[in-house]
């Protein structure tokens, strides 16, 4: 089960009107590599890993990834927040707005909807775990991009702390992997 | 004065803290020095917890405070929130 905690995981502050981020930000809020891609994959996968670290690590990171994911929402609520309708298209929000107002529908930041195509779950534990340590790395690279494209600081902060995050994901599942890879090893000897 | 969000970020930091030594714990599970820091960090995470319940109204739904009403649905959700 889940138990939910009324706060963020870290604070989330919009100082300037960037609304063009709102836009850009649903690519981290419903695109390939968001984090609701990240906590549904990890989520999914974690029932067939081998070791307890593994299925530890799957739990405890695709939980942390739906806190991310709620990060993500309240930056793009914030930012949308009272505004609007035309400025929002003047923003490029127009499609969005006409078919979700102010929602926070998953879709990525082209309008895409979110699909469990973007996930994979191999049941096997060493394409599972690679395709793992990928994704952060997709999610890093994609929060570098989102950090270059705003001005506001408090943006950039959020941000800047949900890339780290992808940094110490990516160390973890790579840990993951070698301990599943050190017990595969040991078997063949059986 | 409202020095909510003040607190909360201190809770946050903690927390933050226990999330991210789970996270390593999970991959070094004999890692002594972590565990204990893990432990630490953790009861300090609970008094802030309880002081901010307490104060501000609860975080989970079985959450510390004891009040008539159900406050659950009344103080702040995490997206409303103004940080400074
Ligand atoms: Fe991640």
């Amino acid at each position: 089960m889940w138990m939910y905690e009324k706060k963020l995981e870290y604070p989330v502050r919009v100082y300037k009107n960037d609304l063009g981020m709102a836009k850009y930000l649903l690519a981290q809020y419903g695109g390939p590599d968001s984090e609701l891609s990240a906590a549904v994959r990890y989520l999914t996968q974690r029932y067939t890993m081998p070791t307890n670290k593994a299925k530890g690590l799957l739990t405890d990171i695709g939980t942390e990834e739906m806190a991310h994911w709620e990060i993500v929402a309240t930056m793009i609520y914030k930012l949308v927040k009272g505004l609007p309708a035309q400025q929002l298209r003047k923003a490029g929000l127009g499609a969005y707005f006409a078919q979700h107002d102010r929602a926070l529908y998953p879709a990525d930041a082209a309008g895409v909807p979110w699909t469990a195509a973007y996930i994979q779950a191999t049941g096997d534990p060493v394409a599972d775990l690679t395709e793992d340590m990928a994704a952060e790395q997709k999610a890093r690279t994609a929060y570098e991009h989102l950090i270059q494209l705003t001005d506001d600081p408090g943006i950039k902060d959020t941000l800047k702390f949900l890339r780290e995050r992808e940094v110490v994901h990516f160390q973890r599942f790579g840990e993951a992997l070698n301990d599943v890879q050190a017990m595969m090893a040991a078997k063949k000897y059986y | 004065m409202n020095n909510m969000p003040a607190l909360l970020k201190e809770i946050q930091a903690l927390e933050f803290t226990a999330v991210d030594l789970n996270l390593y714990l999970d991959t070094h599970p004999q890692d002594q020095a972590a565990l204990r820091y893990f432990y630490t960090v953790r009861d300090e995470l609970l008094n802030h917890i309880q002081a901010f319940e307490q104060k501000y109204g609860p975080l989970t739904a079985a959450g510390d405070a004891r009040t008539d009403c159900w406050q659950w649905v009344e103080c702040p959700w995490p997206w409303e929130i103004e940080y400074d």
